[in-house]
């Protein structure tokens, strides 16, 4: 549900984008030396709403499968 | 407006190499200790509830909400991870989230992420957790209040640490950071109060016996029922050692 709604974020600086800006250090942060999903689109779909909805069900469905995974090994090493 | 939701954590070159180092180590050494502790605990229903809680934090975490003056927030979910999964399978929750947000997404730098873990993870469910275990016996809406007003407090100290990294780091200056950092998050810990408070009482409603599961009818009370939920053979005191 939040992934759909996702697009209509505040596009406003977050708060420590905010105050980097406001203290004058914002450019001191560097770029990743890669770039897969950048700023949370598919590269070929560009920034549009669409883009971000995949790339938010990317996230969240690489995180499901993740956490289900190591919770699985944890368990297991338990002998459980 | 459609945005789609900025860089949103410490990128690479804000701190400088020493200071990510060094929680780089405080942020392993924790997950180790959040391996080892969740290793023998985890119980079959927290296995998917693990993901779904990552998923829910990683969706939600990218609705930037706005807060006063041209400036946004975003949810953060160390002390709503911590309140229903424990504090260990939430670290691990909330590592798994930052560091595919790092790897996938490019948000928050590699050589930094480990400060981003600290802050964004490990303290703040440090935080939500040791509050709300302390008042896991009173009513609904007592435990929904402290879990606000913890969420409110891991955020507050969110933003502490991280303008405290950027002063060590000679980023900025100490006087100018803190209450730049302080003020804008006092709105978005606001927010990430809100959230805690409607995704817990939402989980209250729906599922119950997620917050309070393996109801014993023995002795203890709610309080040791929610830290043996946990299988901490102990109750809470056992939790909290490492965190204090």
């Amino acid at each position: 549900m939040a992934v759909l709604i996702s697009p209509l974020a505040s596009g406003n600086p977050d708060g420590l984008e905010r105050v980097a800006e406001d203290l004058g250090f914002l450019g001191t942060g560097l770029d990743a030396p890669y770039q897969i999903l950048p700023d949370y689109t598919i590269p070929f779909l560009g920034e549009t709403a669409i883009s971000t909805i995949l790339a938010g069900i990317v996230g969240a469905g690489v995180l499901l499968g993740l956490l289900i995974l190591i919770g699985r090994n944890l368990r297991r090493a338990n002998g459980v | 407006m459609l945005y789609s939701p900025a860089q949103l954590h410490i990128p690479d070159g804000f701190l400088s190499i020493v200071v990510s180092l060094i929680f780089w180590l405080i942020t392993i050494v924790m997950i180790g200790l959040a391996i080892s502790k969740t290793n023998k605990t985890l119980g079959e229903k927290q296995i998917p509830l693990m993901g779904v809680m990552a998923a829910f934090i990683f969706a939600a975490q990218m609705l930037n909400f706005p807060v006063a003056g041209g400036t946004s927030g975003h949810f953060l979910g160390g002390a709503l991870a911590a309140i229903v999964l424990g504090p260990w399978a939430g670290i691990l929750v909330m590592t798994s989230v930052v560091g595919v947000q790092a790897l996938l997404f490019q948000d928050g730098g590699l050589l930094v992420m480990g400060a981003n873990i600290f802050n964004m993870g490990i303290l703040t469910a440090a935080i939500g957790f040791g509050l709300y275990r302390m008042v896991i016996d009173r009513n609904k809406g007592t435990r929904l209040a402290v879990a606000g007003i913890g969420a409110w407090i891991a955020t507050m100290a969110a933003a502490l640490i991280t303008a405290l990294q950027l002063w060590v780091s000679g980023t900025s200056r100490l006087e100018i950071v803190i209450p730049a950092m302080l003020g804008v998050h006092v709105f978005i810990g606001f927010g990430e109060a809100l959230i805690t408070v409607a995704a817990l009482a939402f989980i209250e409603q729906t599922r119950p016996d997620l917050l309070t599961p393996e109801k014993s009818t023995t002795s203890g009370g709610a309080r040791l029922d929610y830290c043996r939920s946990f299988r901490f053979s102990d109750g809470c005191t056992d939790i909290s050692t490492g965190f204090w």
